[in-house]
């Protein structure tokens, strides 16, 4: 209550504002956190902060900090880095017997309570915005009539209407009926949950019926575009996942759609991207002008397809081709490759995870409503892996090496009859599933940690992405993919991430009971035999 | 490979009861006597590590097996094969947990400490009996049976087979390392089960009972033995093997493929569970990393190393990787990897019939050389 | 048709075409939109012999596939001894009912001796558990050495299913098809690849078989001499249907057919 009476006073100071008088009163207040007891002293900064002076905060942070000295005059001064301020006249003072106040967590807290809601005078607009959202926060009866008199003093239109809001859910708590019924038909247009917690709230004590009615109107509207927000939200990240899933599973459908090789060493082909794109942002920033940074990922995305390419293609003449037609034992050897090129990843960068930075235009993100956001590497990954999906479709569908590929799947003996070489054929598509991997790799690169065990966690889910939407289909792989991904992302908020996944697993495990082939299978004499 | 199969698959063949008896007395007595007869000093002496070292490679060698017997035999590839073993694992662990009673850091006797940590306050219903040795024993067959046989009914029905079936079981197998990571499970989360007591009254630190747990996994791995040779030397022997060579001739022959292949599954399933059960008291720890994919693909070499389809071949392969990796993360860890690697691909490619086939061949030459 | 009335039952489930072994009414199969089986219709009477004949893509080796379980039909009834629905099961089912088939390729276990071959085939119960028991008795042990005797293999039944000559693996495979001692035999192209020697001998043993009213045969086969040595009544399919049917001399006479194997 006593700090109900200080905060009209206050009202009534900056309605009045005589600057000689209110400097009398900042002194004052200052001087008298030089006080004995830690209550004495506490009752001071909140005098102090109830003055709704900007000045008053750096002081009080000073106070927090341990930073407030006092003179044996009893001049408060503020230690800065060795030196001495004056806060009144904002002069640098020379003493060496001046002691720190000390201070109690009490105290401390106390301070800089206050000194975040000084904050809704600072000069500073951003510095403003940061104390509206920190004292929603905290919500209080003091809080709201300092934000109603910043409110008043505001200028930018920004931070009025965040006040304005802030201003309403602090009323949900007033006692004042009207401020109440007020606050709850301002926060109609909010997609906010935690005013909609507010709200909920409320209806729990609220006994004046219109206010009731209003509140419960609101609540209605809110929760129908919290749900909105939400299913966006989680349809984005839901599209996000499906994309890297996709990203990763893409080359596993041309190695074992097209080909009908399980590569188990599929995911170190994009951990082989992934370092591949380390190493030519290491070239950049080692050999080329700082301004070209940003373009190390454009020159990437070759050089990640080369090398995973190359690599699979010596695999598959070294050592696939001689398993063809024993999958159970190419699933083992390939497992061997991967564990082999894992190590010899660890040895040449070392265990750790390595950093590979976005470049600039792909930092940041659109703020949607709700604190949801955008970001822009998530949003050029979901382009990217249609693009790819693209490329390779058209590839498959008008290329000669398209046609000859889809005629050696189909008919080896004949197609080798008609001079098609089916060893360079069955090569070239394994570098080409082993490129797209590396190609993945430079996306996942992006977002996420790049490390020698970077592949393995990506394996059981391409497995399933392709068994799921069916051998040998790109547009069951999409499907696939994105639908995987979405159900998880639904799912992780009910569920957990965990519990999500897991469930995701045991759907495809079930399904695949009852349509062996996947979601786009073909149905055909030779698929069956 | 195959006259050697042949000599240890024909019934009452006096080489295979020979080599029977040769292995019982390596493992049943040679080794437990330089253990505790001969003096720390001697250079033959085995020491207790060592004994507790062999007695896990046993538990291994159980597990390829199982592996063997649905892999080497009905060729079907289950690369979730760990998944089972450490079901049985978590069996007797959970057994095991009880019998600490109030003996745990936070001396409560209802629960186990990671569930006060957790601020459980009761037991949940599925650790309910594991205060009962024989109720967990039967448990550590029961789990990996019936998951077998209800994921085996269904995929086997549904005609899912070949690398669809390793690829599911792979997941299956993820799956329940994620379900076990979980806290909420009730299972210990990231740390899994440990700081066991003791294990029917005897003191797990003590010689004499590691001594008892070596000795009970040699006889079960006797067992187990006996047990996969009355199998395969059955009809039913030969029917899966027609069915890793011929799946669907032998439909057309009047056997249900399912039935076939689920038997062998979940029989294996249960071989491998003992194993995880008999594995786990000489260890001191499970925990959710058991259920990880690649420990169910390291099973497979094994089998391979020793050679598929072979009674003897996934015990040597079993004891010669797992000595392998001993020795050399030992000696040099960063070239593990590397060795376990090459191994994969030279056993696929160069070596399909593994050591026993490798033996049985230079013996086929070595006997052509001498009639010549 | 032998029985006009036949055709003329109503279709859908709980149908029965009694005095016949085998019923196919109607049978459509389709695989990307190519149709395999067109509408085929075919009726064997117990203790008939019929020979099928027809050029590639017309459908034989499905029309097995479809009676043995291994296809499932779009549409159209399959029965055996005019009352048991075989589109519903499964193949072991159907084999376990007193169907067998000798596959156009030979598909022996090559991992196992040409005396396992034949054990595998034996008719007995064939339950998993059954199986695991079992021990070879006498008396089949005697039928296993008669068939051996039969099919020319007395001397090699511990030799690997995998070391035999072609030839020998068709008649291993005519052997584990004596052995199932089934009721309707259906055989595909069973002289591909024999020498002449061979053909004459394999006729001589379908004709044998079918001195035994208890066994109705079904073969598929190119080789028209093989065809008239059967002496059977034909059918001869075309893109999924029976184009005609009748005696072999009927059958070549015919002008449709004539047009189908000559015209093109």
């Amino acid at each position: 209550m006593r700090a109900f009476h200080l905060i009209l006073a206050l009202a009534a100071l900056l309605l009045a504002t005589p600057s000689a008088r209110a400097d009398d009163d900042f002194s004052t207040a200052l001087r008298a956190l030089n006080a004995d007891s830690y209550a004495d002293k506490i009752a001071a900064a909140e005098a102090l902060a109830a003055l709704g002076e900007g000045r008053a905060a750096p002081i009080l942070d000073a106070l927090a900090d341990g930073r407030l000295y006092v003179t044996p005059d009893g001049a408060i001064l503020i230690e800065q880095a060795g030196t001495y301020l004056e806060p009144l006249s904002q002069k640098i003072v020379t003493t060496d017997k001046a002691e720190a106040i000390t201070v109690n967590n009490r105290l401390r807290g106390v301070a800089r309570g206050a000194a975040g809601r000084l904050a809704l005078f600072s000069p500073n607009a951003q510095a403003r915005g940061a104390a509206v959202e920190a004292i929603m926060n905290s919500p209080s009866d003091e809080a709201a009539d300092m934000v109603r008199a910043a409110l008043a003093k505001e200028s930018d239109a920004t931070i009025k209407a965040l006040m304005v809001t802030a201003l309403a859910s602090l009323d949900l708590s007033s006692d004042n009926a009207g401020h109440r019924l007020a606050a709850v038909t301002q926060l109609a247009d909010s997609s906010d949950p935690s005013v909609r917690s507010q709200i909920q709230r409320l209806l729990e004590t609220e006994t004046d019926l219109q206010v009731r009615k209003v509140a419960e109107k609101t609540l209605g509207s809110i929760e129908f575009r919290v749900t909105l927000m939400g299913f966006v939200a989680n349809l984005f990240q839901g599209l996000s996942l499906g994309s890297v899933l996709l990203l990763a599973a893409i080359g596993l459908a041309v190695t074992f759609g097209v080909m009908g090789v399980i590569n188990m060493a599929h995911g170190e082909m994009i951990m082989l991207g992934a370092y591949t794109t380390f190493a030519v942002q290491q070239g950049f920033r080692a050999f080329l002008p700082a301004d070209l940074i940003d373009l190390y990922l454009v020159a990437a995305l070759p050089a990640a397809f080369l090398v995973t390419a190359l690599v699979g293609m010596g695999l598959e003449r070294g050592i696939i081709r001689f398993l063809y037609g024993r999958p159970l034992e190419t699933m083992l050897a390939t497992w061997g490759i991967s564990l082999v090129l894992q190590q010899v990843v660890r040895q040449i960068f070392g265990a750790s995870n390595m950093e590979v930075a976005n470049p600039s235009w792909m930092t940041g993100g659109w703020d949607l409503a709700g604190g949801f956001t955008l970001t822009y590497n998530r949003v050029v990954i979901i382009l990217f892996c249609l693009a790819v999906l693209g490329g390779l479709a058209a590839l498959l569908r008008w290329s000669s090496f398209g046609l000859h590929m889809r005629a050696v799947t189909q008919n080896r003996p004949m197609a080798s009859a008609m001079g098609i070489p089916t060893g360079r054929v069955d090569a070239m598509t394994f570098g080409l599933g082993s490129g797209i991997a590396g190609i993945a790799g430079v996306a996942l690169s992006q977002i996420g940690n790049v490390s020698p065990n970077l592949g393995q966690g990506y394996i059981v889910d391409s497995f399933m992405v392709v068994v799921f939407g069916g051998v040998g289909s790109l547009w069951g792989t999409l499907v696939g993919a994105v639908s995987l991904g979405v159900v998880n992302k639904f799912l992780e908020p009910y569920a957990g991430a965990m519990l999500g996944k897991i469930l995701v697993l045991v759907f495809i495990i079930l399904f695949i009971q009852k349509r062996p082939r996947g979601l786009f299978a073909l149905k055909g004499r030779s698929v069956e035999s | 490979m195959h006259s050697l199969s042949h000599l240890f698959l024909n019934p009452g063949d006096r080489r295979f009861w020979a080599g029977f008896t040769a292995l019982g007395v390596l493992f049943l007595l040679l080794v437990p006597a330089l253990n505790l007869l001969l003096p720390a000093d001697s250079a033959l002496h085995v020491p207790n590590y060592m004994v507790t070292l062999i007695g896990k490679y046993l538990c291994y060698a159980i597990l390829a097996m199982a592996m063997n017997l649905v892999w080497g035999y009905c060729g079907v590839l289950s690369l979730g094969h760990g998944a089972f073993f450490a079901l049985g694992g978590y069996a007797i662990g959970m057994y095991m947990m009880r019998s600490i009673g109030a003996r745990g850091v936070y001396g409560n006797a209802d629960l186990p400490d990671f569930m006060v940590f957790l601020n459980w306050k009761e037991l949940p219903w599925y650790w309910l009996g594991f205060d009962h040795f024989w109720f967990a024993a039967l448990m550590v067959m029961a789990i990996p049976g019936a998951l077998a046989f209800v994921f085996g009914w269904l995929a086997f029905r549904s005609r899912i087979n070949g690398v669809y079936l390793s690829i599911v079981t792979q997941a299956m197998t993820y799956a329940l390392m994620l379900a076990f990571f979980r806290n909420e499970m009730g299972f210990g989360g990231n740390n899994g089960l440990t700081d066991f007591k003791d294990i029917l009254g005897f003191d797990l630190s003590q010689d004499a009972t590691k001594m008892g747990l070596y000795l009970l996994t040699t006889l079960v791995l006797g067992a187990t033995f006996l047990l996969v040779r009355f199998v395969t030397a059955s009809k039913l022997g030969r029917v899966m093997m027609a069915v890793r060579d011929a799946e669907s001739r032998v439909r057309f022959l009047g056997y249900s493929v399912t039935g076939v292949k689920l038997f062998a599954f979940t029989l294996s399933a249960v071989l491998a569970g003992i194993a995880g059960a008999l594995y786990v008291p000489q260890v001191g720890i499970i925990n959710p990393s058991e259920f990880s994919p690649a420990n169910s693909i390291e099973i497979a070499i094994w089998v391979a190393v020793g050679g598929r389809g072979t009674l003897l071949g996934p015990v040597l392969g079993a004891f010669a990787v797992n000595g392998a990796k001993t020795w050399l993360t030992g000696a040099a860890p960063e070239l593990w990897l590397f060795a376990l690697g090459a191994l994969f691909i030279l056993v696929t490619l160069a070596l399909p019939k593994g050591l026993v086939g490798l033996w049985a061949g230079l013996r086929a030459r070595v006997t052509e050389k001498s009639n010549d | 048709m032998t029985d006009d009335t036949l055709m003329d039952q109503p279709h859908g489930p709980g149908i029965a075409a009694p005095g016949t072994i085998l019923y196919v009414d109607s049978v459509t199969v389709s695989f990307d939109g190519f149709r395999a089986l067109n509408e085929l219709s075919l009726v064997i009477e117990p203790g008939e012999l019929r020979t099928i004949i027809g050029p590639n893509g017309a459908g034989k080796t499905t029309m097995m596939d479809v009676i043995t379980g291994k296809t499932r039909p779009d549409q159209g009834d399959v029965l055996f001894d005019g009352h048991v629905d075989l589109t519903k099961m499964t193949e072991d089912q159907i084999a376990n009912l007193g169907i067998g088939r000798k596959f156009q390729k030979p598909t022996v276990f090559e991992h196992l001796t040409v005396f396992e071959n034949l054990e595998l085939a034996l008719k007995c119960k064939r339950d998993t558990l059954s199986t695991l028991l079992f021990r070879l008795s006498g008396e089949q042990q005697h039928r296993i050495d008669q068939v051996l005797g039969t099919v020319g293999l007395k001397d090699k039944p511990r030799m690997l299913a995998g070391a035999l000559s072609h030839g020998q693996k068709q008649w291993l495979e005519i052997g584990m098809l004596l052995m199932q001692d089934q009721r309707l035999l259906l055989l595909d192209e069973p002289v591909a690849g024999m020498t002449d020697a061979e053909t004459e001998a394999t006729a001589e043993l379908i004709l044998d078989l079918h001195k035994d009213p208890h066994h109705s045969l079904v073969v598929v086969e190119h080789d028209m001499e093989f065809v008239r040595a059967l002496g059977a009544r034909v059918t001869v399919l075309h893109e999924g249907s029976v184009l005609a049917e009748g005696s072999l001399d009927a059958v070549q006479a015919n002008a449709k057919v004539v047009e189908v194997y000559l015209g093109r």
